[in-house]
């Protein structure tokens, strides 16, 4: 684990009590993730990982708890200032804008304040270095993508706000193993730019792998939580929590 | 002969001048079901004040042009204080309800038109006003005589929704609102301000309806209740074209504002209504995605 | 007390007010009361599409309008002027009207919905307005009020406290009615219907009957309300078929609480309390629509359990 520079971690997330209507859906998550830190969050379906997400980008309201962002409580702040202030969010299943060509897709976090031309050239070059694909297909429209294809544009449109966190959202799901390991390597990638990552996934050897924490979560609070390299795959808490 | 007699029968200068009347119609409707397929589109608000915007719009040109006399800057001006007027409505009664039962703006939007209705009718009385064209005279065609001046508003409604389309399909906030449109939550996530997209989607629409409002203000009278006519009118047009479908609107308006105005030939204009009636309810009952759209599979 | 009794008790403490107040009140404030009860019976239909249904429909006016208009047929065409047959004639009309508008409107949601109903009541509008040889017109037909009768045992005419309490005597009739339906299997149902559309068809109801059904009551009831108005009133004209009507009664379902049936009479007096009370102390060109739309928007923003949820909360404090 990083010997964090800064005491206070990036992102906390404390006691938060989160409702659809009437189901109770977390009853008191709590977790934090450091700067540069890669995090897994494990569990099975259902008991609120994607909740969690939300709630700290702000999609979803909580009726208790709070949400601390490099010091600052942003509970309600909405979505698109807590992007603003560095956090990229990428959905599961994707949700890029399907009628917008590649390039559209991105310039939606490209064109901010404070960017010149200069600043977006560099920073589009960039991303299109780690994703050529995406390059190749830039005016196409994002609905025309492959799967895989749209996952990465959903991560490069995310890293064009050049964001402190990301918090990601099942990336792997429904993808070909190839596209697996393509993740693997974008979350290294993200990890040298010192994003830090809160990766909500189902494939646990891939997240032990990918992350320097763990947090499991079950029936909408954190139950486990461990060094990622404490964890085996077929440990029994593994077992006990995800029943694989 | 027979054929000869039928063809002879057939009131062909009126069909003449109705098809240019019906483009004409066509392309001032378009303009505001634009304005309500953007506003639809992108918060899913069925906006029963828009033919109120519409019939403020063209009040506020007849005062304008009493005032300065001219023409074009009564269609700046009722466009800008229109604009302004919509983007406080949304601020004042629709942000409120962001979130609740799709329901309540329509009702909310209902309750804006009942006010701006009885305020014109308060502020301006019950006797139909007119705006002067700013320039009369004809052009020949074969034989008939047609107003220029209605051949321009053509042209510009065409020409506004045309700067419309371009707007929304290069720079910024025209992929703002197109994203907003698309996917109101991530776009949230991307850092596009929504809220204020969604005020500012709304003035535009706004302020188009207005325009629309100026530009017809000559062809008819300008009175309390024109917006009646033609919010109903629209929202035909943007259902017979495809909820949120801007093309589909544009291709609908024409349609329908063609065959009124051959139906116009033939029977009273309060009756020719009825033909786009007939036409929602088949589209309805046929291809309730939209006439112009193809089926989704 | 228990839920129950609380009602009844209220139910005959308020009824006995409105039986004993014609003989109170001043002629003016009789007739009020009167076009009230009306009003309020025509957004008691409409509240069991908007409030139990979850469906909003500007297509009341039709039903209402074309009520008005079978029952004018009726005092028109037969001599003398006879009251059952103003009755059955406006009901069978707002009927037919009501199942043709259903057929067509109801397999769309919500907003089509909405449209589709607000285009009917336009399509009849224009018909009744330009079909002058038949409708009169713009001017509408004027007639004769038909005596109370019992074909047989008697024959009075109506006085403007007898109107009063065979009006009464409808409306709660209508009332009563209105409350059992949903109350019963069917009304749970179309509860279901506006709680969870999808889930309520996915369980097996076949959806689309049971909103046509709906619709038919809902329109049954607004032309009994028009049937009502051409008997208190002595004309029919194509004013009420316009589709603001419609949207007045929505206006009084939203100020009155919605799916509450009491509720929407309760919003049709305030809002005609407010005109008058506005009429009275800024004149008659006060358009008074405009203050009234200003708290009818404030209360869908702030209060949308309407005047009935607001008195509720506060009672239980």
């Amino acid at each position: 684990m990083s010997t964090a520079a800064n005491d206070a971690p990036l992102i906390a997330v404390e006691d938060l009590h989160t409702y659809y209507g009437k189901s109770h859906i977390l009853q008191g998550v709590t977790l934090h993730v450091g700067s540069g830190e890669v995090v897994g969050l494990l569990g099975r379906n259902g008991v609120g990982k994607s909740t969690t997400l939300k709630t700290i980008i702000g999609l979803v309201q909580p009726s208790h708890g709070k949400v601390v962002f490099e010091g600052n409580v942003v509970t309600s702040m909405p979505p698109h200032r807590l992007a603003r202030l560095g956090m990229g969010y990428v959905p599961e299943d994707r949700r890029i804008f399907r009628l917008l060509t590649v390039m559209e897709n991105l310039r939606t976090g490209l064109d901010r304040a404070g960017m010149t031309d200069e600043k977006k050239r560099a920073l589009l070059e960039k991303v299109f270095a780690y994703f050529p694909v995406l390059a190749e297909r830039r005016n196409q429209a994002g609905g025309t993508l492959s799967g895989g294809e749209q996952q990465m544009l959903a991560i490069a449109r995310a890293m064009m706000l050049e964001p402190k966190i990301i918090l990601l959202d099942e990336p792997t799901e429904g993808l070909m193993p190839r596209m697996v390991s393509q993740i693997r390597n974008i979350v290294d990638v993200l990890h040298r730019e010192n994003v830090a990552i809160l990766l909500v996934e189902q494939n646990v050897p891939l997240t032990l792998e990918a992350s320097e924490r763990v947090y499991i979560m079950e029936k909408g609070a954190v139950r486990h939580h461990a060094a990622a390299r404490d964890l085996k795959v077929n440990d029994a808490v593994i077992h006990q929590y995800l029943g694989v | 002969m027979q054929l000869t007699a039928i063809l002879a029968g057939i009131p062909w200068d009126q069909i003449l001048i109705q098809t240019l009347n019906g483009i004409v119609t066509g392309m001032i409707l378009a303009l505001i079901a634009s304005g309500l397929t953007l506003i639809f589109g992108i918060m899913d608000v069925v906006n029963f004040a828009h033919g109120e915007l519409f019939m403020l719009g063209a009040y506020i040109g007849v005062v304008v042009l009493a005032t300065t006399g001219s023409f074009w800057l009564a269609l700046l001006i009722a466009t800008l204080v229109v604009a302004l007027l919509g983007a406080a409505i949304q601020i004042a009664t629709l942000r409120p309800l962001l979130g609740r039962d799709p329901l309540t703006t329509i009702l909310a939007t209902f309750g804006v038109s009942l006010i701006l209705q009885n305020y014109a009718l308060w502020q301006f009385g019950p006797v139909a006003r007119k705006i002067q064209e700013p320039f009369s005279g004809h052009f020949k065609l074969f034989y008939l005589e047609y107003p220029w001046y209605r051949l321009l508003i053509a042209g510009l409604s065409a020409a506004i929704i045309g700067g419309f389309w371009l707007f929304l399909k290069h720079g910024k906030f025209g992929i703002w609102i197109r994203a907003t449109t698309q996917d109101r939550v991530m776009a949230q996530a991307m850092g596009i301000p929504v809220p204020l997209v969604h005020t500012a989607a709304f003035a535009i629409g706004a302020g188009m309806a207005a325009a629309s409002g100026v530009l017809f203000g000559p062809l008819v009278g300008v009175n309390h209740t024109m917006g009646l006519d033609w919010v109903l009118k629209a929202f035909i047009v943007v259902v017979v074209g495809g909820m949120g479908n801007l093309g589909g609107s544009i291709a609908a308006a024409i349609f329908i504002s063609l065959l009124e105005a051959y139906a116009s030939i033939w029977v009273s204009p309060a009756q020719a209504v009825i033909v786009s009636f007939v036409v929602l309810i088949l589209t309805l009952l046929f291809r309730p995605t939209g006439l112009f759209v193809p089926t989704p599979k | 007390m228990s839920h129950t009794a609380v009602f009844w008790a209220g139910f005959c403490v308020v009824m006995a007010l409105l039986i004993v107040a014609p003989l109170v009140l001043p002629e003016f404030w009789r007739r009020f009361l009167t076009e009230v009860l009306i009003w309020g019976l025509l957004a008691m239909s409409s509240d069991l599409l908007i409030g139990y249904t979850g469906m909003i429909s500007f297509g009341h006016s039709a039903f209402f309008g074309l009520g008005m208009y079978g029952a004018a047929a009726a005092l028109l065409m037969f001599s003398p002027p006879n009251l059952w047959l103003a009755l059955a004639f406006g009901l069978i009309a707002s009927a037919v009207i009501a199942l043709f508008v259903a057929y067509f409107s109801t397999r769309l949601r919500d907003i089509y919905f909405a449209i589709t109903t607000l285009i009917f009541s336009q399509i009849f509008y224009v018909i009744v307005f330009t079909w002058t040889e038949v409708t009169g017109g713009e001017n509408g037909l004027n007639f004769r009020r038909p005596p109370l009768a019992i074909p047989g045992l008697f024959s009075v005419p109506f006085t403007s406290e007898t109107m009063h309490w065979f009006v009464l005597a409808v409306v709660t009739a209508s009332y009563l009615i209105l409350r059992r339906i949903t109350r019963s299997p069917f009304g749970m149902v179309l509860q279901s219907i506006r709680e969870n559309e999808p889930r309520t068809r996915a369980i097996g109801y076949p959806v689309e009957r049971y909103k046509i059904v709906a619709v038919m009551l809902s329109g049954l009831f607004a032309g009994l309300a028009g049937v009502l108005y051409a008997l208190q009133n002595r004309f029919a004209a194509p004013d009420f078929i316009f589709f603001l009507v419609s949207g007045e009664a929505v206006i009084f379902n939203v100020m009155g609480g919605i799916g509450t049936l009491v509720g929407p009479i309760l919003g049709a007096g305030f809002f005609q309390l407010m005109r008058e009370l506005l009429s009275r102390l800024f004149g008659d060109q006060f358009p008074y629509l405009i203050p009234l739309g200003v708290v009818f928007i404030v209360m869908i923003i702030f209060l949308p359990q309407g005047l009935l949820g607001f008195a509720r909360r506060w009672l239980n404090r």
